[in-house]
Order: structure tokens, then sequence, then C-alpha cells
């Protein structure tokens, strides 16, 4: 028993702080973007277009991962970039968890016609192509960060509901939850000490796991232009932007991409190694 | 005299439908006795259990009959007044102590929140308490053992905190739903001697679901045989194994396997005797005429 828990404690260790020190850099460079970005991300320079990172041939001091065919800092743009991404992992990704784990529990646990609305709801909810569905409710919504954030919530709180409510049911039949019962204790307290502790795990490995979805939802509706204005970085408007010199400049596509893939992974990695440390068994 | 527990004529059907899971059950249970349910799987034992705790499934409903505790019936009450009665007044031992304990939450709390949130009592009162118990079932280190979680501990030490926790709020009542089938043998032996100390000492009435009828004649003093939810003993152990009265009594109590004679193979019950049961619970489904169906 012993060194079964210890090999896995220590392989959840490595991906647990690898990705917890690429998180905490993310978080650091959206706090501190005004500071520590080398150069303003929006200033255009047409003299300094196009220049490769540093270490290509033909680059120029100071613009350590290139400019893009405006003369704009790259690395700058990732940074501030960072923030918006910060912002829709947070938020999107918190309302996101709120709504779909509640609901997923009241019908997990209440079961009867609450149950079946929900359930039928999420049905519904999961025929729509999620992408097609966000470019449709950002043209009602109008573009801008909250309706972006909220085009997330309502997209995708169907993926927690359908894992907490499965959850939810499973713990429902354990014995402690009838123990609960004929002790007197209400049904909400039932859920709350007796269910909840149980189900959370799986509810923070889900909200990390839907952070990374939600800046990639982010990145796809700036892609296709429908997200934050274009006075401001974002890395889906960048990859969109790279895309139409990948041949000239593959380091404005290139960089913002390696960003989103590494936030995302780690918001997974992230999940996976705090949901086996939180879960008593298997810690 | 009444007893603590009064089930009568209690009948309950699969909802919606006109399959009967319990045929007029009658079971008294004085105060400080125990009295076991035995019977075959799906025998409806666990059944009136949960109906004595309130807590069975939906799809069960219950169409007459009455269940009184303490002389309360409880089908008469509101369901919070039921919580409130069965929670003050009675506890259960669960089945299996791997599931029956939160593994999320330390034990201490999972034995004293319902001292403090229900019954009223101070932290402070519901921490000596449980510290109490759980040195009566001889827990050693109860201060420690409090603070762990639920798989830190072996399946013999969490059955002893279930039991501990069962008699925490001194209810006069306990159901003991087959409390020693997950365990192995040997801890069987010692936790069916814990709750016999426990029961005498405390006074306490015990209902006692099992299938063994090794169990039985360690544990009770009555005891009702159950087949196909109906009640077709009810007898004292000692008349029941001296002599058995009716015909799947006998038939369940040679089926027992004997240790003594390892030559002698495994006695189902004989076809004939199933046959007079089923013809018997044919009659008295015919004769029986629903009359509580409409009560709300």
């Amino acid at each position: 028993m012993l060194d079964g828990r210890g090999s896995i404690r220590r392989r959840s260790g490595a991906r647990l702080w690898l990705s917890a020190v690429w998180l905490t850099l993310f978080v650091l460079a959206a706090l501190l973007a005004p500071w520590i970005s080398p150069h303003d991300p929006l200033a255009q320079d047409l003299m300094l277009g196009r220049l490769p990172p540093a270490w290509v041939a033909g680059a120029e001091p100071g613009y350590w991962l290139g400019t893009d065919s405006l003369g704009r800092d790259v690395l700058s743009r990732i940074i501030h970039g960072a923030r918006i991404a910060l912002v829709v992992a947070l938020i999107a990704g918190t309302a996101t968890c709120l709504l779909g784990s509640a609901l997923g529990m009241v019908a997990g646990f209440y079961r009867g016609w609450a149950d079946r609305l929900i359930s039928r709801l999420v049905d519904i909810w999961m025929a729509f192509p999620p992408v097609l569905f966000a470019i449709l409710l950002i043209a009602v919504l109008g573009t801008g960060l909250t309706s972006v954030i909220l085009a997330i919530v309502i997209i995708d709180w169907t993926r927690f509901c359908r894992v907490v409510r499965a959850e939810t049911l499973n713990q429902s039949k354990m014995d402690y939850v009838h123990s609960a019962k004929v002790a007197g204790f209400t049904r909400l307290r039932t859920l709350a000490t007796e269910i909840l502790p149980n189900v959370l795990p799986t509810i923070i490995a889900l909200l990390t796991l839907e952070m990374g979805i939600a800046v990639i939802v982010e990145a796809i509706l700036s892609f296709v232009n429908l997200s934050i204005s274009t006075d401001q970085p974002t890395w889906g408007g960048m990859i969109a932007e790279g895309r139409t010199s990948i041949h000239q400049a593959w380091w404005v596509l290139v960089f913002p991409l390696v960003a989103l893939f590494l936030t995302v992974l780690s918001f997974a990695q992230f999940g996976d190694g705090l949901r086996e440390r939180f879960d008593p068994v298997l810690r | 005299m009444s007893g603590f527990l009064e089930i009568r004529g209690l009948s309950a059907r699969l909802a919606g439908t006109g399959q009967r899971l319990l045929r007029s059950v009658d079971i008294s249970l004085p105060a400080g006795c125990v009295r076991g349910l035995v019977g075959e799987s799906g025998a409806g034992k666990s059944m009136i259990g949960k109906a004595v705790l309130g807590v069975l499934p939906k799809a069960v409903e219950i169409i007459e009959g009455e269940i009184l505790l303490d002389g309360q019936d409880l089908q008469k009450v509101s369901p919070a007044e039921r919580r409130r009665l069965i929670g003050a007044k009675a506890a259960l031992i669960p089945q299996d102590p791997l599931t029956a304990l939160n593994p999320s939450r330390r034990i201490g709390p999972q034995i004293t929140d319902r001292l403090v949130d229900i019954l009223g009592w101070t932290k402070a009162r519901a921490t000596t308490r449980a510290l109490e118990v759980l040195a009566e079932v001889s827990i050693p280190e109860p201060e420690r053992i409090m603070r762990l979680y639920p798989h830190e501990l072996s399946g013999g030490m969490r059955q002893r905190i279930l039991i501990a926790s069962a008699f925490a709020a001194e209810p006069k009542l306990i159901v003991a739903d087959e409390p020693t089938t997950a365990l192995d043998v040997t801890v069987q032996k010692q936790i069916l001697k814990l709750i016999s100390e426990l029961q005498a000492r405390h006074g306490t009435a015990l209902l006692f679901v099992t299938h063994d009828l090794g169990v039985v004649s360690k544990v009770c003093d009555t005891l009702s045989v159950l087949y196909a939810g109906k009640v077709v003993e009810d007898t004292t152990v000692e008349r029941f194994f001296a002599a058995p009265q009716h015909g799947y009594s006998s038939a369940l109590l040679a089926a027992t396997p004997r240790h003594t004679d390892p030559s002698s193979s495994l006695k189902p019950v004989p076809h004939e005797v199933l046959e007079t049961v089923a013809a018997e619970i044919a009659a008295s489904d015919a004769a029986w005429r629903p009359n509580g169906g409409a009560r709300g």
C-alpha cells in the first residue's frame, strides 16, 4: 500500500510542480504586464517589421521573440495577451463550474422532475456544435470580454453538469448518505457535508480543465475576430494575424501558439495533480 | 405489553405496480430485546429495517399498516416529524463498514456532528461522549483515531466505529443490517460479541437483520422468519432451534452447513417446502383486501 501510494505521489509531484511553475509565470506575466513587457504591445514601427527572434540572424536587440508585420513586439503582446487569457480562465472557468456543478448536484441528489428537466436540457445543449454555438451567441450578445465570458458559461456548463450529476448519483447510494438520513440531517445539509466533499476532487479537476478550455474558446473567438476589440492583444488574435504571414515570419504565429498550448496543458495537469492531492484515498 | 417497536400489518409494494414486497408483516420488539430477521436474499428483511428507519427507496411504497416507534405511528406524522423522531430514538449499524463512513471526512465529526446538530449537545459534551463510546468498543487511542480518515483504518476498526457511532446518542432502538457480512470470520465473532454486550449494557432494542442462523442463535431473543415478504414464523430463539414450527423454517435450519460433519453435503430447501410456502402466500394474497390504499 505504502509504496503504491508513494509512487503515485512522486509522479503526480513532478507534474503538479512543472504545471504550477508555468501557471505561476502565466499569472505573474498577466498581473505585471505593464511593468515587465519590454515594449508597448501596441506601438507600431514599420521600420522594425517582421524582425526575427533574438537567436536568428537579422534580429534587433531588445526584441526577444521578434516583431510582427506592423513592427509590434511579439513578447510584449504575448505578455499582455496573458491578461485577457487569465481573466477569461478565472471568471469564465469559475462561473461555468458553479453553474454546472450546482445543477448537476441538484439533478443527481434530488432526482425527480428536477433531474429530468436538467438532464434533457443537457442532452439538447450537447447536440449543438460548440464553436458554432459560441459564434452565434457572440453575434447575438455583441463582441467584448463580458460576452465572451457569458458565451463560455452558456456553452460549457453541461460539461460539469453531466459529470457532477453522475458522481452525485454514485455518492447518494453510499451508506453514509443513508446514515445521515437516519440521523435526521436535512437533505441540503447531507448534500453539503456528505456528498460535496466527495465530489469536490472531481469538480476541481474539471475546473482546471475548464480554465484551459476557456482560454482555447477565447482564442478561437479571437481567431475569427469575434472576441475583444483588436486594439487589445490576445493570443487568438495574434495567431490569426500570424497566419497571414506564416511563410515570412513564423514566429508571429508560433510563440502565442506555444504560450496557449503550455497554458492549457498546465491547467489540465495541475488539476489532475490537485485531485490526487485532495483525494484522501489516493493520498 | 406492547413493544418499543410495533409493526402491524405492514404491506409494501413496488410503486405503481401490484407487486407486493411486504405482506402484512407483524413484528413486536419490546425495549431492550433483540429480534432477528432471517430469510433468503430478497425476502424483505432489509426492507423492514429500512421502513423502520424511514429510508425506503423511492420505488417502494407502503400501502398499509403501521410502524409504531415508542407508541407513535411513523406513517401518520409529517416527514419532518418522522425524521426527527427516528433521528432521536433510532440508529443504524450498516452492513458494509467500507462504504458506511464518509471517506473525505475525519472520524471525529462523523460521530459528533449528529449529537451537536440534531440533538443539540455542546461540542465539548459530544466530544467527551464520542471518546467514551470509542473506548467502550475497545478502540485504542480514541483521541488519535478521531483525527484520522476512514481509509487509515481496517474494516474491523471501522465497524467498531460505526457501532460506537450508533450507540453514541443512546438510541432506544438500533437496526443492525447484516453488520458482520462484510467482515472476515474472526473479526465477525468479536463484532457480534461487542454488539451483544453494548446492547445488554444500554438496554437498547435491537432489530438484527441477517441470513446467518448461527449469528441469530448467539445474539437474538426472538426471531421472525421471512419468505417473499411474509413472516412465516415468529418465535423465540430457543423454540426455533429446538423445534421449528413451519416447514420452511425447519428446511432453512437443515440447510445450515455443519462443520462437525464435513461429509454431509449442503442441503437446499426442498422443492415441496417452497411449493407449500408459495401456496400459503397465494392463499393469503387472495384473502387480502387492501383497505388503506388510498390513505395519504
